[in-house]
Formats: structure tokens, sequence, C-alpha cells
């Protein structure tokens, strides 16, 4: 019997919720003033959460490393959120929202969970127009729509290339507005060290202020822990230079299980790894793939003839290009989902294909969008006969209001202009589907413990569709934890304040000091990247894109050797009390070389394809991705050890009543 | 390339501060200018030095953490990108690079070129926001927004609060910052209702802070790395001229 309850509410999918919300204890409002909630991270989970908890009444603590909790990696979200409004008319519903997430995610997400996400997706999109979120309009007025990888409806909601910094925006005024009122208490530049359980219970944090390097305790009656994505493990990924995995780590130790670690998201169009002194890789938008088509040679001399430099990709004549997405996928073409398109990506590199010096990256052409927006433009605008020339401007101008700012951004990294020739692009890491394991709820295995957003395991299976997270972020802080916290908290009206002299506390602030002292006292040799980087190659070659059995227990090796000399010899300079951001780098980096380790396990364990994960011994005779339902249609819900022990499998098996389990087919 | 630093070191808050050479070899024109100074960081610590300290998250131009006084510009030599986006290939061999903090009385430094912007949240939680409570919204498309109005909200709402106009404005104005949320719900029909209170509000809570006065030098507009418009600063005029009127 599996100890987990994920409390999926009875009744048929599209009631679930809505019996949920009617039956649900709730707390009046005179209790919720004496109720305590922290928040890590401010993220689009952790600021939606904490501005809707503070307005229903709770006293609500937020925390984040960044020096506003404007600055969460959220901001950087590109190409925009779904919702199942079917503004375009072109047959979307909630079920279809529903539907596509479920087979984008190769089937190993929670029908109810997801079901629930498509139900509420609407009510985001009410909530930040009247934020005052300023998204795309159309002439008449009203929200304009774009499609995005793995559907076939235009659902995506968008501000320009910057859709996640208007979301956090509107996120954080809703929050700025509740710290106005007392009702928030912000602590930017702290870190959240530890969690502190009592009786079983989360009841605070311990916290480090990163400017003096202080340790505080914090007590509360439930923690909400928002605090992003792992992608990090890999050292290069798209996530940004702080993004990291420690508070999800802690509650792993402190008995939170962990979903799925293994299921990561290795998106396809960004900027190709330029040389060693790379520290972060950027995305170019999934959007660009609505528009731009990819290609590479179709012949092997003409790739190789790029890759040294001597010819180019306008001196490639359209009938030697290989579109190889429209081949091998006619009915979805260019927009197939992320894991499919990186492997597809991949596949055509390792074969020789690859269009530059380091023959690791596919081009991305939007000459024929130019040419086609162009026409529509000079009809739009009555000009007749059009010479080439003119078509190719007004096109330029379309892409340029389109796109601009992620053409932009590529010519600064790059050098090169793409509204003159092709894009490079190649997958990187991007996004954990794995985290925290949650129930129904959202709380994990340690009562009163809740993870949002990114930080949990849960909407999006083995491969999360284009523009579902932040969906999913705002769908958790918005309209899921300020119901469903009411069941547990329901429970603490009596308990009063939670003392922070207690032995518990205690004891997590001996441990977070031991630990600091452990890593400064050290004084080794080599910098804490030193490290990082050797990890992320590791994970990169053997738990990337493509994985295999005896890869994973090579790494899972040769991570625990990195593990071991990091403890013994790394080097970080300065004292625990003071602003030290080395030392706080390599906090976290102790952090990812366990979660590396875990991650292998998980994927070893895995012995199937699903979504982003892809394992070789598991594949069609066309090099498909090869899913085993029959011995792997669950969530595994790994349950830490101890120290030096093999992590625990416990799994959650995955009831489909409403969906058929086919395998994906984007052809 | 090879190049002389000339950085900013200051202890803490309380430091005096001064600039220090570090000389760097090995640059490549392909390096991001804060990997240039990670680089530099990795061979502080192998020496037993302490590392230079300076704010950066997503280097990549949008979360508005990264800062540095470049040559005497913020964010550096290129116009229209932050410090995180500046390139190795905008210098030559052999250049000089004097690299400083934001200086301005309501930015104070806490350690080498890091400073506390947290002036800038509290001008927000002032009144940067419409009040509304989740749950409360009508449907997204009960008010059609004109494109027109709709692009220059979002155009004012890119600003990433970086402070860098502030940095570069004699007096330390923030003016440029602020005008740019106030117009953004100025424009917007659904920011109309709180627009009087909002812009007395944003401005007094501004004057607080100890920013400077506007002069009207347009400094601010040009070393801003997302364009905010000078407009802005108008319209903010406009509106906080009219609610003092009725206030
Ligand atoms: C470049 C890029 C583009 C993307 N584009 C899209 C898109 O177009 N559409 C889409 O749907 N999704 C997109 N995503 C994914 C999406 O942006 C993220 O999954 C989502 O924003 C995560 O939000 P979050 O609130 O869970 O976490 P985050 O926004 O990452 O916030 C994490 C918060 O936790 C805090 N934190 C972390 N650890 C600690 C700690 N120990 N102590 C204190 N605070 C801590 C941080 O300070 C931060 O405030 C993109 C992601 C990237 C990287
Ligand atoms: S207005 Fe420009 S310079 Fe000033 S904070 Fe905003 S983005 Fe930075
Ligand atoms: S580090 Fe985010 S804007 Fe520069």
């Amino acid at each position: 019997m599996s100890k987990l309850n994920s409390k999926i509410p009875a009744g048929p999918i599209d009631k679930k919720w809505t019996d949920y919300k009617d039956h649900v204890a709730l707390v009046n409002p005179a209790n919720k003033r004496n109720i305590d909630i922290i928040v890590v991270g401010s993220g689009l989970a952790g600021s939606s959460a904490a501005a809707s908890l503070a307005e229903m009444g709770y006293s609500v603590k937020v925390f984040c490393f960044q020096d506003s909790p404007r600055r969460a990696h959220s901001i950087a979200a590109q190409g925009g959120i779904n919702a199942a409004k079917n503004y375009k008319n072109d047959g979307d519903s909630t079920f279809r929202l529903f539907y596509d997430t479920i087979k984008g995610g190769d089937y190993r997400a929670r029908e109810a969970n997801v079901h629930r996400l498509a139900e509420v997706s609407t009510s985001i999109i009410d909530q930040c127009v009247a934020q005052g979120v300023p998204f795309a309009r159309e002439y008449g007025g009203l929200l304009d729509n774009r499609s995005f990888g793995g559907t076939q409806v235009q659902r995506t909601f968008y501000a320009a290339g910057q859709t996640g910094q208007q979301l956090l925006l509107g996120a954080y005024s809703a929050l700025s507005k509740e710290i106005a009122k007392g009702t928030v208490k912000m602590y930017n530049r702290h870190e959240m060290m530890d969690i502190v359980k009592v009786d079983g219970k989360a009841r605070g944090i311990i916290a480090k202020n990163l400017v003096t390097g202080a340790i505080e305790r914090h007590s509360a009656h439930a923690v909400l822990l928002c605090t992003g994505g792992y992608g990090n493990v890999f050292f290069l990924s798209t996530n940004a230079m702080g993004s990291n995995v420690s508070a999800a780590m802690k509650a792993y130790k402190k008995g939170a299980y962990f979903g799925n670690p293994c299921f990561t998201q290795i998106h396809p169009t960004c900027i190709p790894v330029s040389g060693d002194h790379q520290s972060k890789l950027t995305l170019m938008s999934e959007s660009l793939r609505n528009d731009g088509r990819i290609w590479v040679p179709a012949k092997l001399e003409d790739a190789q003839a790029i890759q040294q430099g001597k010819k180019r990709a306008n001196d490639i004549p359209e009938a030697d290009r290989d579109y190889y997405l429209e081949r091998r996928y006619p009915a979805f073409g260019n927009l197939v989902p992320r894991d499919v398109a990186s492997r597809a990506a991949k596949e055509r590199c390792d074969a020789g294909f690859g269009v530059n010096a380091t023959g690791q990256a596919v081009y991305l052409d939007y000459a024929d969008a130019i040419e086609r927006y162009g026409k529509i433009e000079a009809t739009k605008m009555n000009i007749s006969n059009a010479s080439p020339e003119k078509i190719k401007e007004l096109g330029k101008a379309v892409v340029k209001e389109k796109y601009g700012n992620l053409f932009d951004m590529y010519m600064q990294i790059s050098g090169e202009n793409p509204y003159e020739t092709p894009m490079k692009i190649y997958p990187a890491v991007h996004y954990t589907m794995g985290g925290l394991w949650v129930d129904y709820e959202l709380m994990t295995t340690v009562p009163g413990l809740y993870a949002l957003g990114e930080a949990n395991f849960s909407e999006h299976g083995a491969n999360r569709l284009g523009a579902s997270a932040l969906m999913q972020g705002l769908a958790d802080g918005y309209f899921v934890i300020p119901y469903t916290i009411g069941s547990y908290l329901s429970d603490d009206i009596r308990t009063g304040k939670i003392p922070t002299d207690s032995p518990e506390f205690e004891a997590a602030e001996k441990e977070v000091r031991d630990r600091i002292e452990h890593l400064l006292n050290t004084k080794g040799t080599k910098p804490v990247d030193y490290y990082h980087k050797r990890l992320g190659k590791v994970m990169w070659d053997k738990c990337g894109m493509a994985r295999n059995a005896e890869g994973l227990k090579e790494a899972i090796a040769e991570i625990q050797e990195i593990r071991k000399e990091f403890w013994a010899n790394v080097r970080v300079p300065g004292a625990a009390n003071e602003f030290n951001p080395e030392l706080d780098k390599a906090g976290r980096v102790a952090d990812f070389l366990e979660l590396g380790e875990l991650m292998c396990y998980d994927a070893l364990n895995r012995n199937e394809s699903c979504g982003g994960h892809f394992r070789e011994e598991s594949q069609t005779e066309e090099g498909e991705a090869l899913r085993d339902d029959d011995n792997f249609a669950f969530v595994s819900a790994w349950e830490f050890a101890g120290d030096g022990k093999e992590p625990i499998l416990n799994k959650e098996e995955l009831v489909y009543e409403n969906i058929k389990l086919v395998q994906r087919s984007y052809k | 390339m090879k190049l002389t630093l000339k950085i900013w070191r200051q202890k803490n808050a309380a430091d005096k501060g001064r600039l220090v050479d570090y000389p760097v070899s090995d640059i490549s024109p392909d390096m991001s200018f804060l990997e240039m100074l990670d680089v530099l960081n990795d061979q502080l610590v192998e020496k037993g030095d302490d590392p230079i300290a300076f704010d950066h998250d997503c280097r990549e131009g949008i979360c508005g953490m990264c800062s540095l006084y470049i040559n005497g510009r913020a964010h550096g030599p290129q116009s229209a990108v932050t410090t995180c986006q500046l390139h190795m290939r905008s210098f030559k061999d052999g250049d000089t690079i004097y690299i400083e903090p934001w200086r301005a009385k309501a930015f104070p430094i806490i350690k080498d070129l890091v400073v506390d912007r947290s002036a800038f949240d509290r001008i927000i939680q002032a009144g940067g926001y419409i009040s509304v409570n989740t749950g409360a919204a009508q449907d997204a498309n009960s008010i059609p927004v004109p494109k027109v109005d709709a692009d220059e909200a979002f155009a004012a709402a890119t600003c990433i609060g970086c402070g860098a106009c502030v940095a570069s404005c004699k007096n330390a104005s923030a003016m440029l910052f602020v005008s740019a949320k106030v117009s953004q719900l100025a424009i917007l029909p659904q920011g109309r209702a709180e627009a009087e209170q909002r812009v007395l509000n944003m401005v007094s809570k501004m004057d607080e802070e100890g920013f400077g006065n506007c002069t009207n030098t347009g400094a601010c507009e040009v070393e801003c790395p997302k364009g905010i418009s000078l407009t802005n600063i108008a319209r903010m005029n406009r509106e906080f001229l009219g609610a003092a009127v009725k206030a």
C-alpha cells in the first residue's frame, strides 16, 4: 500500500473542484488575523499567494533572496500564458486545455489537478487585466492571442516577449498593496536556510539576512515554498544565476517527498553555447516557433562547409534545406512539443548536420514569415504589385512588432542580425517538471508545508507545454491555495502564536550555523563554481536529453565523488557575519550536489521514455520515445533515507478516468 | 584581450571606499561584462582575496538586479542594454575600465558595487497598484482598451526598476521610474479610479525617500536601458497638477 494520499475529491472530473470548494472548511475572519503564514519566494506563485492570503486576513511574511520581490525569476518568462477563454472561437474549452496538458505531459500528470488548472485559467486573465497588466490587444481593443507548441488552438495571452515581467509586476503590485497595509511583512535579501518542524508539523523557518549574515527564527502555522525550479543543477540553464533547489532540498530532508526529480525540460530554442566562460544560457521564446521555420542543410557537405565557416545559411538553396520538423511531424510541424523538438535537433546535430563551429546548433529562419506578413500588410494597405523589397520591409515591421525584443536580444548576444540571416539555436535546460510531491491541496508529505509553482511536481507530467508554467504559478497562488489552506488551518485557530524559543528552533538554528562554519572553515583550494561546473557537465552528459542505465550509474558515482571533494576542498572566502555572496552560492551548490544524485536515481529507475525523459533503452524503431504504461504510470515520490543512503521510492499510481492513454503522436 | 579594471571597493556602508586596480588578461570578446567579473572573482578567491560584490540575477536584461556605473555611464557604453547584456566586444584590448556603484543618497551602498534600492519598493507600496482583490475581477474583455493605449501602457510598464535613471541624474531624481508606473496605470481605464490619489501618494513618497528634483536634463532617458520615455514625466506632471488642484 502506498503511503501517499493524494486527496483527490470524489465525483466527476468537472465537478470535483466545485464540490471541494463548496465543502472545504473555512476560517472565520477574526481567527485569520491570529494565523501566521510564511511564504518563501516572491515569484508568480509566491506573490500571488501572499497577496491573496493577506487580502483574506491572514498574517503573512514573505521571503526572497533578491533585493526586491519584483526580481524573482518569473520576471524572465517571455512567451505567454495559456487560458481556455476561447476568445478566438477556435474550439477551445476547459476540456481541451485539460486534454492538451495531460497529453503534452505524456500522461504522467494527475487528472484532477490538471482539470482544476484548466478551470481556473480564465479567472487568471480576468484578475491580471483588472490589475493593469497590459496584455497585447487587437485593434478593436480586445485581447489578442497566439498559439504555442503542442496545441492547435490560439489560447496564449501575451505582452510582447515580456509576459512574465508584466504578470509578475501585476502580482508584485498586489503584494505591495498588502505590504502597505501591514498585512504582509516583506523580507528582501533573506534566504530560507531550513524548515522547522514541531510535533511533526511545519511551524517555521530559519532564515539568513544576506546583508548582515544574521540568522533569524520565524514561526508560522503553515509554510509555503514557492521557490521556483532547479534547472541550475546543470550549471548552464536559462534560469537566473540565483535560482536554486535549497528550499526544496531542505524540505526533502525534513520528510517531504520529492516527485519525479528527473523530469527536466530541455527547451529547443536557446542561443547556443559560445565558450567555457559562459555563465548562463538565454532562451529565445518558443513563440518564435510560431512563425519561424527550423532547418539544417540536407547535405552533409553543406553542413561541414558551414561548420568550417566556408558557407553561410543564405548560401544554401531552398532545395537543399531539411526542414526536419515539418518532414517528420507534418501535422504539428514546427509546433511539436518541446521535448520532441529538442530531441529532433540533437538527432540532426549528432548526425553531423549542425550549423555552427561546434556543430551544436540548428537554424531558425524568419525569411518566409517576413514575406508572408509583408504580403498581408501590402494587401491591407491596398498596395498592388508591391516590390519584393517593399514586402520585406513591411514584413520586417510586423515581425519587429511581434518579436522585436527577442530579436534585439539575439543580436546583442550573438552579434548577428536575425532579420537578415537565420538565427542559430540549440536546446538548453529550461524548466523542471519535477519538484516537491504535493497532494490535491498542494500540501507536501509534511503537514503544514505546501509547495506552489515550479517548486512542486504537479500539473505538467513529464513535459510542460509552453505558456503553462505562468498559468500554473498564478493558479496555485491566486485561486487554489486560498481555498485549500483553510482545510488545514481551520484546526489551528486555537493554537496561538508558535514560540521560536523551543528546542526544535534551537536545533534547526544550530544545524544551519554548523553548516556555514563548515563551509567557511574548509579553506580548500577551489572556488565553488569549479564544482558546480563539474556537476553540470555530468548531468548534461548523462542525465540530459538522452539517458541510459550505464551512464546514470556512472553519474551517481561521479557525483558522489565531486561531493566528497567539494566538502574537503572548497574555498569560501570571507566571514559568516557579512554580505557574502560566495558563501550563499556555496550552500546552494552543496544542495545541488545532492539533488543531482537523486535525479539520477529517479532517471535510472524509470526505465521508459516519457516526455522530457528519454531512456535510450526505450524507443521505437523510428527513434521516437516509447512509454511503458503497464509499468510506469505512476509518480515517483522519493523519500529521504538519511545522508549517504539510497533514497526510498514511493509510488502514486496515476488513474486515468477521462482520457485514454495513447502513444503521443504529432505526425 | 588585456584590460585594467579600476573597481570601487567598499567593505560596508560605514567604510569610506576607494578605487582598486585589477589587471585582467585572456578576456574573450564573446564574454559578457559580468562573466569577465566572474573570471576575476574566481581568481581572487583562489588567491585568498575578497571577491568583488555586485548584484545580478537573470543576466538577460529583465530582472533589473544588475547595476554598475561603467566609465562614467550607467550600464556602460552601449545604449538600451543593461550591464548583464553588455559584451566585451564593446571594449578594446588595453582599455582601462572604471567600475563604480550607483551613487545616490537614496541608494546607500551595502558593499563594493551593491546598493540598497528598497526606496523604489516603498514608492510602489505608496500607490503603484490598482486596488483589486483576488477574485473580484470581471471578464477580461468587458472593458475594451484601444490598442494605442494598451501599447503605450505596456511601453511604460517595461521599466525594470534598475535605478539607472537615478544614478545618471545629477540631482539623483527618480522621476523617470515613478512616472513610468504612474503613466501605465493612468493610461489604462482600469487604473483611472485611483489615479489622482496614486500620483499624489507616489510623488510625496518619492520626495520623502530623498530623491532629488527633476530639472529636465533628460540624462535619465538617455541611460535608461529600456528606453522609458520622458513623455511619461510630462504625463505625470499633468496628472500631479490636476490632482493637486482638486486635493
Ligand atoms: C527564460 C524563461 C522563460 C520562460 N517563459 C515562460 C513562458 O513564456 N510561459 C510560461 O508559462 N512559463 C515560462 N517560463 C517558466 C516560468 O517562468 C517559471 O516556471 C515560473 O515563473 C516559476 O515561478 P515561481 O513563482 O514558481 O518561481 P520563481 O519566479 O522562480 O520565484 C522563486 C522565488 O523564490 C525565492 N527563493 C528561492 N529559494 C529561496 C530561498 N532558499 N530562500 C528565500 N527565497 C528563495 C526567490 O527569491 C524567488 O522570489 C520561463 C522560464 C524561463 C527561465
Ligand atoms: S526608468 Fe529606466 S533606468 Fe529608471 S528604473 Fe526604470 S528601467 Fe531603470
Ligand atoms: S541581471 Fe537581470 S537585468 Fe541584469
